[in-house]
């Protein structure tokens, strides 16, 4: 499991630095979600991976915390998916703007000079 | 009672400029009258302090801030603080009253005003400070209120440049003071003013003493306006002239000598010390009173005598004997009298002549005779001459030369140059009070001269009157406050001096006389015929050509260095930024080796590697299609995520799956509105790729693909370790006794870190504020103003919905119309699923959070299916509301905790039997968590519905007018 884990976080990380390192600002916010999705896996995986021992206390099993996966990195990405979405929409909307503005989508505000 | 006195003077006239700064900008007499209250109230509870400082050697107020850092708030007056603090505070009394009448009616006084108050408590925080950052922190405040009155006309380009100049200089000087400081806490083992000056032997036989001492020198020697910094004081001559007369003659340039004279305990002594504080002394002293000679500007002859006069305190400072450490605190305060008068005086000319030309000034005495008799008196003070304060600390200054402890040489050099100085400035003196008052009158002036209002004069005159108080009988005017001051710096060392007037035919009285002779001789001879206008043997040597030309450098330099080191361009920039990572992070794996740790792996479901063959193959192909298929890439990126969420389920984490489920929904939802803005980007009329973009695409492959393989090794290497038991097991064991409920994350988020999440939730509220504020003015690139291809084709085909044009009727009717019927029978069924999520948070997976999330995707899904026109003909939803309702709600739970004595967001819980309903468990973490609820609803909706209605703006004939207000 670990290693597809791993393997998982790789391939999203991957994908979405390409695309962080594209011209155009679609391509660039595209390549900052699948960045976050790599970064929140990551995270989470840092209290190690357990199946079936949800943070839910069993009040019949009581709160032995080796019964449990560990919730503080869940916390940290709970919050964290949520304000990446924010920030996905503030980029979204700069980016509309920019695009009205100077009438290019390039990253740079303006069209490269061809060579 | 002291502390309390102490607390008032610090604090008043911080208070004063800030009410100072709220007054109308015509409220020339109120801002006095406030000025004035301040600086006379601070004055007497200085004056007040005198016995008590005469008594107690020191008085202090100590605050604790950050007591583990060393860091206090620390307030000390010793003898030499009473003194410079109430020459302080005095001296900005007399130049308020000077300035309401110097201030011209069209002048926006509250800033003036303003900003004199502020640099009087940041310079009074100088001299009271017992801790040596606190000092520094001052220090540099006094060097931007400076910037901020020389530039306070910033119309005129001279009063920008001289004030850039100044805070350059004295700013980089105090970054240089700043560093010997840490040194000398450093070398001390503390801050505190006491303890350091108590490790005097300890300081100068450490090895950083020369580094130390360099510091502390490049602060004061800026400060200061000493040689070679001294080019900055005549360009900020620029300024007001009451600014002149307070900051920078008599207080803030006094900042580089009153540390100096402060440290001197513990850093003179030495012959580093004397070659470097009296060498900068004496050149400053001799260099500037030859420059003073030959100025046009009566600011300018003002501002080099004023160099020169701390070139003499300095030197004083540097040769290393207590008596001269006396003679220079007695200048200190001298100097400030006469030359703060003398600058009070060259403004009224200015005022009622136009004009500070020397060439074309001539002859006033006769229109301004107490302007002119006043003048008179200070300059003769300045000279030298006898029975006036000047006399007295240049006479000690004299006698000190002439007893130096050096070889011999240098006691033959430095009484010749002393008189020299002495010379020039009785020469500079005579030219400044005889070009101006003496003479034919003058006939070209812009205005007609007459005498000023008394009120301008009579700070002046005050001035005057304690130059000739203390010159004629100094032991009973100042003799005890200047002993004061001087035991406080040296304790036990003080040596005994007598202020005498007459001391009997000595040698400095002699080099007194030859001074004054020669020095009149001089000008008789040299100036009293001179036209020229420029500086003979020095014109050449220019300190504003040299900052100039340095500035050019440094400014160049930075663009070069700008250029080969970073770029423009944002792909470069991250590409540096990723390869600069992979880099690092490659020599440490290879430095110290990686390796997989030996924590026992989960056995392999092949479920789960299809589930990432899937969502590793989405995320590949969002790489590939993001450019020219965007709905493509945004489908695949929500397969990414899908599979994302799932894993959350896998690895027991249904929270994180729930949130990250909706998040998506809405996520797709929000760029899909986005895309229409988005130009049309198409491969077949792209053109044809060459070479370069190839091998660009190529690099950018391996740099990403390492990057990706170096991420999922890190994550493999933490994965195969055992886990580290932090503050998970606390949170476990305390979440049902502390926390009342059952599931662990959702009582992290809204109990034990609840201030975290209400911070959080803060920011989703202004973001989603930004958002609609960004909306309101956007303005969409004219080729995506039309109707979208689609859409007309649609239109042309006859089957567009036309919902969007009546929004009038019960259902959409056509296409739309059966999934309409079902939308709205979601709504009310999902609000219910949404309060389930909420009400169940706290116990099972769910929440805030989740809740908030379906109920903004069942509205937007109304929006979707019904258009925006029909679903808002129906349905106000004030988003607004929702945000400002839910971080009240959020609030008020924590807010409740603090009214009944617990920390902010301590959550109380009830649980008890009610009639009829039935055990019931009632706890403040939900009104918390309703609040995160409906900001979270309010935030998405906001966001969703903003971009959602720029649709309707390029057809304005279907807006609805007054949604979403």
């Amino acid at each position: 499991m670990e290693i597809v884990f791993a393997l998982a976080i790789g391939v999203l990380a991957g994908s979405g630095i390409y695309l962080l390192l594209r011209p155009r600002t679609f391509q660039f916010i595209m390549g900052l979600s699948l960045l976050s999705y790599a970064v929140n896996l990551f995270i989470f995986g840092m209290g190690r991976l357990r199946t079936g021992a949800a943070p839910v206390i069993d009040p019949a099993r009581g709160a032995d915390p080796a019964l449990y996966a560990d919730p503080v990195p869940q916390a940290l990405v709970l919050t964290a998916i949520v304000i990446g979405f924010a920030v996905t929409a503030l980029f979204l909307v700069v980016l509309l703007a920019a695009r009205g503005l100077a009438g290019t989508d390039h990253v740079d505000g303006r069209e490269p000079e061809r060579e | 009672m002291a502390a309390m006195e102490l607390a008032l003077i610090f604090f008043l006239p911080f208070a004063g400029s800030l009410c100072a700064a709220f007054l109308p900008s015509n409220a020339r007499n109120a801002e006095a009258w406030l000025a004035g209250f301040v600086a006379l109230g601070t004055t007497l509870v200085i004056a007040a302090l005198y016995p008590q400082v005469s008594a107690e050697g020191v008085v202090r107020l100590n605050v604790p801030w950050a007591p583990a850092l060393g860091l206090d708030i620390s307030l000390r007056m010793d003898g030499f603080a009473w003194l410079f603090a109430l020459l302080v505070s005095g001296m900005g009394t007399l130049v308020v009253v000077y300035a309401r009448y110097y201030m011209s009616p069209t002048d926006p006084v509250p800033r003036f005003f303003s900003f004199l108050l502020a640099f009087m408590g940041a310079m009074l925080g100088v001299v009271l400070s017992g801790h040596l950052i606190q000092m520094v922190m001052f220090w540099e405040m006094t060097s931007l209120a400076s910037f901020m009155l020389i530039a306070y006309w910033h119309h005129r380009a001279d009063a920008r440049r001289g004030a850039r100049m100044a805070l350059t200089v004295t700013g980089a000087g105090g970054l240089a003071l700043f560093g010997g400081v840490l040194l000398l806490g450093h070398i001390a083992g503390s801050y505190d003013l006491d303890a350091v000056l108590a490790a005097s032997a300890q300081i100068q036989a450490h090895p950083w003493y020369p580094a130390v001492l360099a510091l502390v020198a490049l602060g004061a020697l800026t400060k200061s306006a000493q040689f070679p910094f001294h080019f900055w004081l005549p360009h900020a001559m620029a300024a007001p002239t009451p600014v002149s007369a307070y900051l920078h003659s008599a207080t803030m340039v006094k900042a580089g000598v009153f540390l100096l004279a402060r440290l001197w305990p513990i850093l003179a002594g030495t012959d580093a010390w004397f070659w470097i504080i009296g060498g900068a002394g004496l050149c400053s002293l001799v260099l500037a009173g030859y420059l003073a000679m030959f100025q046009q500007d009566m600011k300018g002859v003002l501002a080099y005598s004023t160099i020169s006069h701390l070139g003499l305190i300095t030197l004083l400072l540097g040769m290393n004997s207590e008596l001269a450490l006396v003679a220079a605190v007695f200048h200190i305060a001298n100097h400030a009298t006469f030359k703060a008068s003398l600058f009070m005086a060259a403004g009224i000319v200015d005022h009622e002549t136009g004009t500070r030309d020397l060439g074309r000034l001539s002859g006033l005495s006769r229109a301004m005779p107490i302007t002119a008799a006043l003048a008179a008196v200070a300059a003769a003070a300045m000279a030298g001459v006898p029975l006036l304060n000047g006399f007295l600390s240049k006479e000690m200054f004299f006698a000190e030369t002439i007893f130096l402890d050096r070889p011999d040489w240098q006691r033959i050099a430095l009484p010749l140059a002393a008189t020299l100085a002495g010379v020039f400035s009785v020469a500079y003196s005579l030219r400044l009070i005889h070009q101006v008052f003496f003479g034919p009158p003058a006939r070209d002036l812009p205005h007609v001269p007459q005498e000023p209002t008394r009120w301008m004069l009579l700070p002046s005159a005050l001035l005057v009157a304690a130059c000739v108080l203390v010159g004629v009988i100094p032991e009973h005017v100042i003799g005890d406050y200047l002993r004061t001051a001087t035991d406080a710096l040296l304790g036990a060392d003080a040596p005994a001096y007598s202020l005498a007037v007459w001391h009997g035919f000595t040698t400095p009285l002699l080099m007194s006389v030859v001074a004054l002779c020669g020095g009149s001789l001089l000008y008789a001879v040299a100036f009293a015929r001179r036209r020229a206008t420029t500086v003979p043997l020095l014109e050449a040597i220019d300190g504003r050509r040299i900052f100039d030309a340095l500035m050019t450098g440094v400014t160049s330099g930075a663009e070069w260095a700008m250029r080969r080191l970073s770029s423009h361009r944002l792909q470069m920039q991250m590409m540096l930024l990723f390869a600069v990572a992979l880099g690092g992070a490659a020599l440490l794996a290879l430095s110290g080796g990686i390796g997989w740790g030996t924590r026992p792996t989960l056995p392999l479901d092949p479920a789960f590697a299809l589930l990432w063959v899937i969502g590793g193959t989405c995320a590949l192909a969002v790489a590939w299609q993001a450019k020219y298929h965007r709905l493509a890439a945004v489908a695949f990126a929500g397969g990414a995520g899908l599979a994302t969420s799932l894993t959350f389920v896998w690895l027991s984490a249904p929270d994180l799956a729930l949130t990250q489920l909706t998040v998506e929904v809405v996520t797709t939802v929000l760029i899909l509105l986005g895309l229409r803005w988005l130009p049309r980007r198409d491969e077949r009329i792209a053109g044809r790729g060459g070479t370069s973009p190839r091998l660009r695409r190529l690099r950018d492959v391996l740099v990403a693909g390492a990057c990706g393989l170096g991420i999922a090794a890190l994550a493999y290497a933490v994965l195969t370790r055992p886990g580290v038991d932090g503050l998970a097991p606390f949170f476990v064991q305390a979440s049902l006794p502390q926390g009342g409920g059952l599931n662990v994350v959702n009582v992290i988020l809204v109990d034990f870190r609840g201030f975290d999440t209400f911070g959080e939730i803060t920011v989703l509220g202004i973001v989603a504020l930004t958002v609609f504020a960004l909306l309101r003015r956007f303005r969409p690139a004219p080729e995506s103003m039309p109707l979208p291809r689609q859409q007309r084709e649609q239109a042309a085909a006859g089957d567009a919905p036309p919902s969007r044009v009546h929004g009038g009727e019960l259902l959409p009717a056509g296409l739309m119309m059966l999934p309409a019927v079902l939308a709205r029978l979601l709504l009310p069924l999902a609000m219910l699923v949404s309060l389930f999520f909420l009400l169940r948070g706290h116990n099972a997976p769910g929440g805030g959070f989740v809740g908030g999330l379906v109920l903004a995707t069942a509205v937007i899904l109304q929006y979707m299916v019904g258009g925006t026109a029909w679903v808002e003909s129906r349905l106000r939803i004030h988003p607004l509301y929702w945000i400002a309702a839910g971080l009240l709600a959020a609030a008020v739970a924590g807010i409740g905790a603090a009214l009944a004595g617990a920390p902010f967001l301590t959550s109380k819980a009830w649980h008890g039997e009610l009639p009829w309903i039935g055990e019931l468990h009632l706890s403040s973490v939900l009104v918390f968590d309703l609040g995160v609820y409906m900001l979270v609803v309010g935030a998405t909706v906001l966001m969703l519905v903003a971009i959602a209605h720029q649709s309707l703006r390029s057809h304005p004939h279907k807006s609805v007018p007054g949604a979403l207000r």
